[in-house]
């Protein structure tokens, strides 16, 4: 009975080693949305490009997966990703808009200067409307299924390693369910 | 002055560390403020490190400010203002862990470890308590004995 | 050349550390006197080494030479020489040449002082030391080397961050370090007593000052980083609960359980096993607290850049110095010789009380800590763990202890009463009890709670005081020599645990009465606060060394007098960076604190803070660091106050 007790000390430890080491993989900054699984709330905003009919929660209900980009123009890694979702607007993927914390002239300026991937686009002045759904900060992209439910948050810019390894797969993935 | 407009450009738009609410955010109501104040420090900033709404400077940090505020004068209870909260940035933002099944160990963790510890505190104490240590074995009963014997020589 | 030079210094003290490792350990299997001495000689040569590495990066930093790719990141030429020096530690590598330094000093003082203790014994701990030391010297020439060039070098630095430029960074990162590292003597003692099977006196008279001499630094440095995060910071916090913060806490409060059993176990004989399980745990915690720094595993305000290769290699080093000493004493330890009796109601009954309450603390901080990390991976929910939870449940365990604290010095040894205990602190008693009575009335519900701190403070203050009131009063025939014969060991645990009451009392002010105001102000205007009345009297741009600063300046008509505070915010051009200092006015009543925030059409944002109280943590804090060194300096309890032992009565043959 004694021993036992002084073997509990090394057997603790053991498992804490374990818990660090897999500790170690994850990133501790990492956000997970409270809507994973969940559907979209519901939300309508401004147009942001004239003549519009501006971005709402009922665009992501249309019968296909799609992307949900929180993006600004004051916004330095929006800069990076913007290429990347160029290209893949080219490539067929759908990509919604939503302008974040400025004017609706401020993000258009964006558009026009560097090209525009949005199939819809909204803008949302007072970040009220992203707060809705968790949105912490720009760019943040989230991955919509065919039904309007968030399947996955991306935080920071889109890499194309990004869309290679995760989303692209899900979205994929996401048009071959019902 | 134009380092003086550069230099406050600069720290305009750069968040320094500094505790946060501004005068514009706060409530007529002092109660309401009060209320608003206390819970703004058990919510996260979640962009930042380590800091709740009311010490941080980040830009998230006054919005989710104002939105405490929204929630409280339109009458909401305390839990129902966090709440409203919580449904959009989950319970990481909860600087007060919840109380769930998950979190029990969380929470009870330390009263379990004085209760085990105080009932080994207790037996232990019992053992090296001078009534229980009992009588010398025969070999202990030997050795005294022939220390006696030896009549102290070194 | 210089870092160079300090690179391959690097390489000779880690072949010199896997001697010490290797060959005491051996030597004390076989008995073998020569090897024991090798280990003796490259503990000292390896020490002399490292000395000698960190005098190259220190000069490197000091001259700010920028082909050294550490200083070039964390130097600039405008900043002021104490930081340049100080900036040796404030990085990742730098910081782990310190460690590396302090526990390399701690083995050669081992070798130096340790001619009294049995020559097995010594070998075996310098053996572990230099394992220890191997390890982590390993870990800095492979993954984190200091030394590293930058080619071509640039012309000017980057500089250290502005929030560090302070005379914070030159006493607080050295002294945790003598606390952490520190800690390693007293597990290399446990460990080498494990290997020997058996724990005697002069093992118990080795292992206390060991430990206080780790605990001293370990209690100043904590203090010291509160108080600097207090006015650094800007927005008057004194402890945040931070990952980092905790790290330092765990070894705090299991190194004063181990403090407290080594006493006993010197003095008693008694607790032996409970010793060496709290000098493994000990080192134990301040490794695991490298690793929470250095990994990236949580976010921390206080975190190095994240690197999870480096998070590997020390969870390698905690694995494997951890484990094996916590598998040998598994193995060893109930093979060994327990220790003295004694009744539950006795001094060492108090101790053991008080290890119970430091464990159940340092599990509190452990889970609050580590937690998040757990239950995301069991169930994939990030949680958050802050300050709401620790005066949940580090405060409802904290208060019992310090009432007990009182209790403990007034306990006999061995055997006590309870109506007797009682009697020896009536005094105490009755001035704690009238404070609790004066205070209740004032407050209410939340009154209750301040009431009990002040009178938990005035325990502890007078209760401590209270152990040399009673020593006096018995010696009252001779007042003066009964004073100046006071054993230092005994005033230092007067102080220590009066300055343990200041702090209580500091704490138990600032969270009961702190209050606080924002609002926007012009120059010329006034504001009533806390019993002050301040005006803004100037806002002006200003310079400093390598920065430029937003200056508001304030007079001030308050209690004590008028006075002028000052509060900037300031820009550093170089490091691209802002700091706000604040303005803050102390006082044993309470501080004063000012802090300046953005300016707009309505004029600059002002806050300002009352912390009654606050001053008295910190002194309570550098008290019971001061109570410690005194004890410390007590030498009838000093090894290398070796008495010669003659025997009482020369044997004479018979006749």
């Amino acid at each position: 009975m004694k021993r036992l007790l002084f073997i509990l000390p090394v057997v603790g430890f053991v498992g804490l080693l374990a818990v660090f080491f897999l500790g170690l993989g994850r990133d501790p900054r990492a956000l997970p949305s409270v809507f994973i699984g969940k559907p979209l709330p519901a939300f309508a905003t401004a147009p942001l490009r004239p003549g519009d009919t501006g971005l709402a929660s009922t665009d992501f209900q249309k019968g296909e997966p799609a992307l949900l980009n929180v993006f600004a123009s004051w916004c330095g890694p929006c800069r990076v990703e913007h290429p990347v979702l160029m290209r893949l607007r080219q490539e067929g993927v759908v990509i919604h808009g939503l302008d974040w914390k400025e004017d609706a002239p401020a993000g258009l300026k964006w558009l026009t200067e560097r090209g525009d991937p949005y199939v819809r686009a909204g803008n949302d002045p007072t970040g009220r409307t992203g707060i809705e759904f968790g949105v912490a900060g720009v760019p943040e992209t989230f991955v919509i299924d065919k039904q309007g439910r968030v399947r996955y948050r991306h935080v920071g810019a889109l890499t194309p390693e990004d869309w290679d390894q995760k989303i692209g797969p899900l979205m994929e993935q996401l048009r071959k369910e019902s | 002055m134009r380092r003086l407009l550069l230099l406050t450009a600069a720290l305009v738009l750069l968040a320094g560390p500094a505790a946060a609410v501004n005068p514009d955010e706060q409530l007529k109501d002092p109660a309401l403020e009060q209320r608003a104040h206390q819970l703004s420090k058990t919510l996260r900033c979640v962009v930042c490190q380590n800091q709740s709404i009311d010490d941080s400077d980040a830009a998230l940090a006054r919005d989710l400010r104002i939105i405490l505020r929204e929630r409280i004068s339109a009458g909401d209870t305390d839990s129902q203002a966090i709440d409203y909260i919580v449904a959009r940035y989950g319970s990481f933002v909860q600087l007060d862990p919840p109380l769930r099944l998950d979190t029990l160990a969380l929470w009870f963790g330390p009263l379990i470890v004085l209760a085990l510890g105080g009932i080994g505190a207790f037996v232990y104490m019992r053992g090296r308590s001078p009534a229980a240590a009992g009588a010398l074995t025969a070999e202990e009963e030997a050795d005294a004995a022939e220390i006696l014997k030896s009549d102290g020589a070194r | 050349m210089l870092a160079e030079v300090g690179q391959f210094a690097l390489i000779l003290a880690l072949l010199l550390a896997l001697v010490q490792s290797a060959a005491p350990l051996w030597g004390a299997h076989r008995g073998d006197g020569v090897l024991m001495a090798v280990g003796r000689q490259a503990a000292l040569l390896q020490a002399v080494f490292i000395v000698l590495a960190f005098g190259a990066l220190a000069w490197s930093y000091v001259t700010c030479d920028f082909s050294v790719q550490l200083v070039a990141e964390h130097s600039h030429t405008s900043q002021p020489v104490a930081y340049r020096f100080a900036a040796t530690w404030g990085s990742h590598e730098g910081s782990m040449l310190l460690w590396v330094l302090i526990l390399a000093i701690y083995g050669a003082g081992v070798a130096f002082f340790g001619g009294t203790l049995r020559e097995t014994l010594q070998a075996r701990v310098l053996g572990v030391q230099g394992v220890i030391g191997a390890a982590f010297l390993g870990f800095l020439l492979f993954t984190s080397n200091p030394f590293l060039r930058l080619s071509p070098a640039p012309v000017e630095g980057t500089e250290l961050n502005p929030l560090l430029q302070d005379p914070g960074l030159v006493f607080h990162p050295p002294l945790l370090y003598l606390g952490y590292v520190g800690f390693s003597v007293a597990f290399c003692f446990a460990v080498a007593a494990l290997i020997e099977g058996r724990v005697d006196a002069a093992w118990a008279r080795w292992v206390r000052p060991w430990v206080l001499a780790a605990w001293i630094p370990l209690t100043a440095g904590i203090t010291l980083g509160s108080a600097w995060a207090y006015y650094e910071l800007g927005w008057g916090g004194w402890w945040f609960w931070d990952p980092v913060e905790n790290a330092s806490l765990m070894p705090w409060l299991l190194g004063t359980a181990l403090l407290h059993s080594a006493l006993v176990l010197e003095r008693r004989g008694a607790l032996v096993s409970w010793t060496i399980l709290l000098a493994i745990l000990t080192f134990s915690l301040s490794l695991v607290g490298t690793f929470l720094v250095r990994s990236g595993i949580l976010t921390s305000v206080h975190a190095f850049a994240v690197d999870p290769k480096r998070g590997v290699y020390i969870l390698g080093i905690l694995a494997v110095t951890t484990g094996l000493s916590l598998a040998l004493y598994a193995w060893r330890a109930p093979a060994i010789r327990t220790g003295a009796l004694f009744q539950p109601l006795s001094r060492e009954g108090g101790v053991t009380l008080n290890n119970l309450f430091l464990t159940a603390l340092t599990a509190t901080v452990f889970l609050g800590t580590f937690s998040p990390v757990i239950i995301e991976m069991v169930n994939n929910d990030k949680i958050s763990v802050g300050p709401p939870y620790y005066a949940k449940t580090f405060a409802p365990l904290a208060i019992p202890l310090l009432a007990l604290v009182v209790f403990g010095p007034m306990l006999n040894w061995k055997k006590d009463e309870a109506r007797k205990a009682l009697v020896r602190l009536r005094i105490p008693l009755i001035v704690a009890g009238v404070v609790l009575a004066a205070a209740l009335p004032f407050g209410g519900l939340k009154g209750i709670a301040t009431a009990g701190g002040l009178a938990l403070a005035t325990w502890l203050i007078v209760g401590s005081v209270w152990i040399l009131g009673r020593r006096w009063w018995s010696g009252r025939a001779y007042l003066g020599r009964s004073i100046l014969t006071t054993p230092r060991s005994i005033v230092g645990l007067v102080v220590a645990h009066a300055g343990l009451g200041l702090l209580t009392l500091g704490i138990t002010g600032v969270t009961s009465w702190e209050s606080d105001k924002v609002l926007n102000m012009k120059v010329g205007e006034s504001v009533a606060f806390a019993g002050r009345t301040l005006t803004l009297t100037d806002y002006a741009l200003t310079e400093g060394p390598n920065y430029q600063a937003k200056t508001a300046r304030f007079a001030v008509k308050g209690p004590t007098g008028a006075y002028d505070l000052r509060s900037e915010k300031r820009w550093f051009p170089s490091a691209q960076s802002q700091t706000t200092e604040a303005g803050i006015r102390v006082g044993p009543l309470g501080n004063l604190y000012v802090s300046i925030g953005e300016e707009s059409d309505a004029g600059v944002i002002v806050r300002l803070w009352n912390h009654p109280l606050i001053v008295w943590i910190w002194i309570g804090g550098f008290a019971m660091a001061a109570g410690g060194a005194v004890s410390l300096s007590d030498r009838r309890l000093r090894v290398g106050a070796a008495v010669k032992t003659q025997p009482l009565v020369q044997p004479v043959p018979a006749e």
